[in-house]
């Protein structure tokens, strides 16, 4: 059951993928990188966790998601198109003069989208806000947000993490982007986050490790997340930035730079025969 | 004439709108007894959050509440409320059209003794560069009220910059405040003086000191610096032919160089811009340091005999 519910994940997430690759290289810039790395946690976020529905999307009761590391929006793009808050032709007009696909997300810009994102460490804040704001009305929904591992040298990071820790803002669950890579370089070069467990930990939040690709490891955290009642949740994942085309895994260049048409047709056909 | 508190009636409206408004969410960071906030904090637990010095952890943290349907004042002094905190309140609150209202209470030279460190001189000028944000200044504790509960039900982001002393009542009970909308004080025709906050007494007493030397000046509480009511700005500054005005903050980017936006484009016309002149502030009393940065109703005096050639 759950095998057939994984190759179903396994599908979307690769045709997330194949709309990242194709937008970006449409519009000639963008982050495939730090898009690609989350494809899988957000295939899972959005098409069998989250309680939204493009129908209603001002349902106070709806579960929220913040894309606190804004530049992987094409990734955002991707599932909120795939999942009807408009049409998947309007992705390929990411970044245009006439687009509503801001390089970063524009919650008044795009459907669906909660929070302007991209100036990093503010849509941890804003995630940890909205948490607070529907636990206050007494709505059972959830928050969810994915930092980026750069994103974790903002101390804004750490000023949400003590205030959610010391709250215990048990609906809002966070995922940590741990692919290891920042523009300038490797993170641990740069300036080192580890170990990212105890801080995590230290701030009173319930921490779990897991592979941030595979789709059990994913709902097994979540449902871990669902039956924590006193802390907040950080789901630590170990990622590979540029996952699913081999040229683009772990390759810095593609942190923020768009393939060009062969690299385009290369990662398509990568993306299809996988 | 009678002096009142602004901050004082800042935290007393809030009680009093809490009490009718379940949906108001006050935030502070540390400085709860100071701002006032305190009171709607003991009143209203639950729906306040002393935040601690996490100045930018509150302004985004107010955003996201405020997007989940509340409406969120946030608090603290205005150095820490706008400068400390810019790239938040132009990103979270601004960007994300959030409903935020940001009121500063201890803010300019009247600050007084904590000195340089904490008395923003430019924080109008940065809150009045963003779009969305709205700038009011009010001039005493009458108005304070009446700008607090209107800012309440307004949706979108505010910045009310307060002051730390009582302040001279200088405003009506009557009408309600409106954004763009401001309160001629004294009319005249020869001078025209606009002035905010602490400066609007001041602006006063230089009114009652120019009609020695045969000047009949006009005084304007501009209150609302963003939107401005430039239709009087304009038709005052037309009668009169001379314009002069003075803040409680830099000559850079403030109030005045918002009339000055106005008037250069429309309407042309000599005027003077009394502020603080590139400089940073110091410790002493808000009166000694309106002395030594030479903000006092002898200084428009002096002013007006310059731009008016006696």
């Amino acid at each position: 059951m759950n095998s057939e519910k994984h190759e179903n994940l396994k599908e979307i997430a690769k045709n997330i993928r194949i709309h990242i690759v194709k937008m970006i290289a449409a519009s000639g810039s963008g982050h495939p990188g730090g898009s690609l790395s989350i494809a899988d946690i957000m295939a899972f976020l959005f098409f069998n966790e989250m309680n939204i529905n493009p129908e209603r999307p001002d349902d106070p009761d709806r579960d929220r998601f913040v894309l606190s590391k804004g530049h992987a929006a094409p990734v955002l793009y991707a599932v909120l198109a795939l999942k009807g808050f408009f049409p998947e032709s309007d992705l390929r007009t990411l970044r245009n003069i006439n687009s509503h696909l801001q390089g970063h997300p524009h919650r008044l810009d795009t459907p669906g989208v909660e929070a302007s994102t991209g100036s990093l460490g503010q849509g941890f804040s804003m995630a940890s806000g909205m948490a607070i704001g529907t636990r206050l009305s007494g709505s059972s929904s959830n928050v969810f947000t994915i930092i980026g591992d750069g994103e974790s040298q903002e101390g804004q990071i750490w000023e949400t993490a003590m205030t959610a820790g010391f709250r215990g803002l048990s609906n809002l669950c966070a995922f940590l982007d741990y692919n290891n890579q920042q523009i300038d370089g490797y993170v641990s070069d740069i300036k080192d986050i580890s170990p990212v467990r105890e801080k995590w930990e230290a701030f009173r939040w319930n921490v779990i490790e897991i592979d941030g690709h595979n789709f059990e490891n994913i709902e097994n955290a979540i449902s871990e997340f669902k039956k924590e009642e006193k802390k907040p949740t950080m789901i630590i994942s170990k990622t590979t930035k540029g996952k699913g085309v081999s040229f683009m895994e772990n390759n810095l260049t593609f942190h923020g730079t768009a393939p060009n048409d062969e690299e385009l047709r290369k990662a398509i056909e990568e993306l299809e025969n996988a | 004439m009678l002096k009142g508190s602004l901050r004082g009636q800042y935290g007393k409206t809030l009680v009093e709108l809490g009490e009718v408004n379940k949906n108001i969410v006050v935030l502070d960071a540390d400085l709860a007894k100071s701002t006032k906030t305190l009171e709607f904090g003991q009143k209203f637990g639950y729906r306040y959050f002393d935040m601690g010095l996490s100045e930018q952890d509150m302004i985004s943290t107010a955003a996201g509440i405020a997007l989940t349907g509340k409406t969120v004042f946030a608090s603290s002094f205005s150095v820490f409320l706008t400068g400390r905190v810019f790239d938040q309140v132009r990103q979270s609150v601004c960007y994300n059209n959030s409903n935020v209202k940001l009121v500063a209470t201890h803010s300019g030279l009247g600050v007084g003794e904590d000195g340089a460190t904490h008395q923003a001189l430019e924080d109008i000028a940065l809150m009045r560069s963003l779009p969305n944000m709205r700038v009011i200044v009010p001039a005493d504790s009458i108005e304070t009220k009446k700008v607090i509960e209107y800012v309440s039900g307004e949706y979108g982001p505010f910045y009310v910059r307060l002051i730390r002393g009582d302040l001279p009542v200088v405003c009506s009970e009557e009408n309600n405040f409106e954004p763009g909308r401001s309160e001629v004080l004294i009319d005249g025709d020869d001078l025209v003086i606009f002035a905010i906050g602490s400066m609007v007494s001041k602006a006063m007493e230089a009114a009652e000191l120019l009609k020695n030397i045969s000047v009949n000046a006009a005084v304007v509480n501009l209150s609302s610096i963003k939107p401005m009511d430039e239709k009087t700005v304009i038709k005052l500054a037309e009668k009169t032919k001379h314009v002069i005005t003075m803040e409680d903050h830099s000559i850079y980017g403030g109030m005045g160089s918002a009339v000055a936006e106005v008037l250069s484009q429309r309407s042309p016309t000599k005027m003077k811009i009394i502020g603080v002149e590139n400089s940073f502030g110091r410790s002493g009393k808000p009166e000694e340091l309106y002395e030594l940065y030479k903000l006092t109703p002898e200084r428009i005096v002096k002013e007006a005999e310059i731009i008016l050639g006696k």
